[in-house]
């Protein structure tokens, strides 16, 4: 993954105009599906208060249900294994298949295993993965990374998809209708599914009460790829615990409601150990985690659910792509969790943030995003790791803005600026802001002029 | 160290305050009709179904599925709905249902709000059954239905045997609709890799 900044990576994306707005509307129409199935809830609110608590409780009991869900999964014949970091993760994967000579594995469902670098670290120890989401597999194929929690592929416009699939399925060249292509992929993965050796899977809900996990998916990709294998391994983030079965009602309402707006996932699949001479295994994941657990300012982001709405109503987000962040976990989330791991390789992303709430507005477990987005700015200050015009410029606004007179000065000076200066001393190189839209007009009085004059009317 | 006790002395070090469990005792959104409001996702989700009153309309519905999707392959685990000609209780390699067209399956609790039915292993041998086959047809008793995800839960712990309210089948998957994919473009397209149909009958004796 790259290091390089926000604002810079989105060029990229921003540079192809009519697709960036494509982008944008489609987001904001998944955003208004989840207000419609949020509204036809009267208890919507109250489940989301509900899982903001059921998940704050999890967190201040973490070890003792990981201890829980430990030692139900094992009595139901499950092995679990853990893994302080990536690089630990993957060696345990890659030994538990090539003890049993796996050499084609087929995967589903897991941005953990993304942000473990697991497809490449297998492949070079040769061993095929195939990740058979359709939206995963297609930028596989086009050897990308997600740029979305949960549409993968969001990015990629269905010429490219057709031209991709000419190329790799042998599909007609220009087509471009996703029924199409989506059936030339489904035949293809079919043959992957059922010469598969091994299926791994991500686990969205962990039941600490019974020892299963849950796993959701619209397409059924992770129940074919745990059904036929005679091996199923399941990655998992320490924090995806819930304490009883019954918080599952919670969750698996919000869940998709918030993710897409349906009502639920086509499968909402429950793993209670293995299946009949078959073997299942857990792997618990930290990298990283433990680390937000310990920072009282950022732990609450660990209630995440992975839902992605977050992403969907973000401003920013919908209008950069996520690619522009660098990691696995883009947008909002994902600019409070990856600093945590490396803030100096991710400190822009907590200003690719307009503070405009919107994010915490949805979110199903109510994590206060922006207050967080806010302070990782301040703590990367302190850090001192601000870009050299971001630093510059703070100090210039911090001396102006405890100067009521400069204040003043500055201010007028900026409106004369403004309305009468030629267009090149505006817009040039030293007012990014100018490179693509207006800047507004001036008012013609400002409010300290109206404020003094309305005194004056009331005093007379 | 251990990475495992490693990992809990890192959690336990910095444990939050306690905050308390909620109680979930409470008044949910039920439903005048629940097979109503059913199939109304149903529909949504790209399902279909109806309630069918007695074997013989059922064995007409289902002979109906057959004949639209011109379905060779045939395997039922519900005896008074179709023949099929495919025996799951013969299979040992999951594999081997490969090709199978039509799996008529039982379905053990609808649920109202979401479309969605609780599957198990309890009477299918293979799971891959309910994912495999290009289309499913569920059969559920008439009554098996309940309002929301709350009520289903609830339900599930109460039918368990010997504890665990998984028994011995392992597994269990809400499904609500055929598989569905809209990861190009956005455009909605049924049958991605599981069924590409999905139908749910309430049986009335």
């Amino acid at each position: 993954m790259q290091t390089q900044e926000h604002p810079t990576a989105a060029n990229a994306f921003v540079a192809d105009d009519a697709h960036a707005h494509w982008h944008d509307q489609a987001l904001w129409f998944i955003r208004a599906n989840r207000d419609k199935c949020a509204h036809g809830l009267a208890e919507w609110e109250e489940l989301r208060e509900l899982a903001a608590q059921i998940k704050q409780h999890t967190i201040a009991h973490l070890g003792d249900y990981l201890e829980q869900f430990e030692r139900n999964t094992t009595r139901l014949g499950a092995v679990v294994h853990w893994a302080r970091d990536a690089a630990e993760h993957n060696a345990i994967v890659l030994s538990l298949l090539q003890e049993r000579n796996v050499r084609r594995m087929v995967k589903s469902k897991s941005m953990l295993t993304e942000e473990c670098g697991l497809n490449p670290f297998l492949e070079q120890h040769g061993i095929e993965v195939t990740d058979t989401d359709l939206g995963e597999w297609i930028v596989q194929l086009r050897h990308e990374h997600p740029s979305h929690i949960v549409l993968p592929a969001i990015h990629i416009k269905k010429e490219d998809v057709g031209e991709l699939f000419h190329r790799e399925l042998g599909t007609e060249k220009g087509a471009t209708d996703p029924a199409y292509l989506t059936e030339a992929a489904r035949q293809r993965l079919r043959e992957k599914f059922l010469a598969a050796e091994a299926g791994l899977t991500g686990v969205n809900f962990g039941i600490a009460e019974t020892g299963g996990f849950v796993v959701c998916t619209n397409e059924g990709n992770s129940d074919l790829g745990t059904s036929l294998p005679p091996i199923h391994i399941a990655s998992m983030g320490i924090e995806k615990l819930v304490p009883r079965l019954d918080d599952m009602g919670v969750f698996l309402r919000l869940l998709a409601r918030s993710a897409t707006g349906q009502p639920i996932t086509a499968y909402s699949t429950h793993y209670h150990g293995p299946r009949p001479e078959c073997e299942l295994h857990i792997v618990l994941v930290d990298n990283g985690r433990t680390k937000l657990l310990a920072s009282e300012e950022f732990r609450n982001s660990l209630r995440c659910i992975r839902c992605g709405a977050c992403l969907n109503t973000c401003p920013v987000y919908r209008r950069s792509g996520g690619h522009s962040y660098g990691v696995s976990v883009a947008g909002p989330i994902g600019s409070i969790v990856n600093p945590s791991r490396d803030p100096e390789k991710h400190r822009s992303l907590p200003f690719a943030c307009t503070l405009c709430g919107s994010c915490a507005d949805v979110c199903p477990v109510k994590i206060d995003l922006p207050n967080q987005l806010l302070a990782w700015r301040q703590r990367i200050a302190e850090l001192g790791l601000l870009e050299p015009s971001k630093r510059r410029l703070m100090r210039l606004a911090g001396r102006i803005l405890s100067q009521p007179k400069l204040y003043v000065i500055a201010g007028k000076a900026g409106r004369t600026l403004l309305r009468f200066a030629p267009r090149w001393a505006v817009y040039n190189r030293f007012n990014p802001w100018g490179r693509q839209r207006e800047m507004p007009l001036p008012p013609k009085e400002t409010f300290r002029q109206w404020h003094k004059r309305q005194s004056q009317k009331e005093k007379q | 160290m251990p990475p495992r006790d490693h990992i809990l002395r890192e959690v336990r070090r910095s444990l939050p305050a306690d905050a308390p469990l909620p109680s979930l005792d409470r008044q949910w959104t039920r439903y005048d009709d629940p097979h109503a409001s059913f199939f109304e996702v149903l529909r949504g989700v790209g399902g279909a179904g109806r309630i069918v009153a007695g074997a013989p309309q059922l064995r007409e519905e289902i002979d109906r599925v057959i004949a639209a999707i011109g379905a060779q392959q045939v395997c039922s685990v519900i005896p008074e709905a179709a023949a099929g000609n495919v025996d799951i209780s013969s299979i040992e390699d999951p594999h081997d249902l490969a090709s199978v067209d039509l799996a008529i399956l039982p379905g053990e609790l609808a649920v109202a709000e979401n479309a969605a039915v609780w599957v198990t292993g309890a009477r299918v041998r293979q799971r891959v059954a309910y994912f495999l086959s290009q289309h499913v047809v569920l059969v559920i008793p008439h009554e098996r239905i309940v309002n929301n995800m709350h009520e289903a839960y609830a339900w599930l712990q109460e039918s368990a045997d010997g504890g665990s309210p998984f028994g011995k089948t392992a597994w269990g998957t809400f499904m609500s609709g055929p598989s569905k994919t809209a990861d190009i473009e956005q455009a909605l397209v049924i049958g991605a890799h599981g069924a590409r149909s999905l139908h749910v009958f309430f049986t009335k004796p």
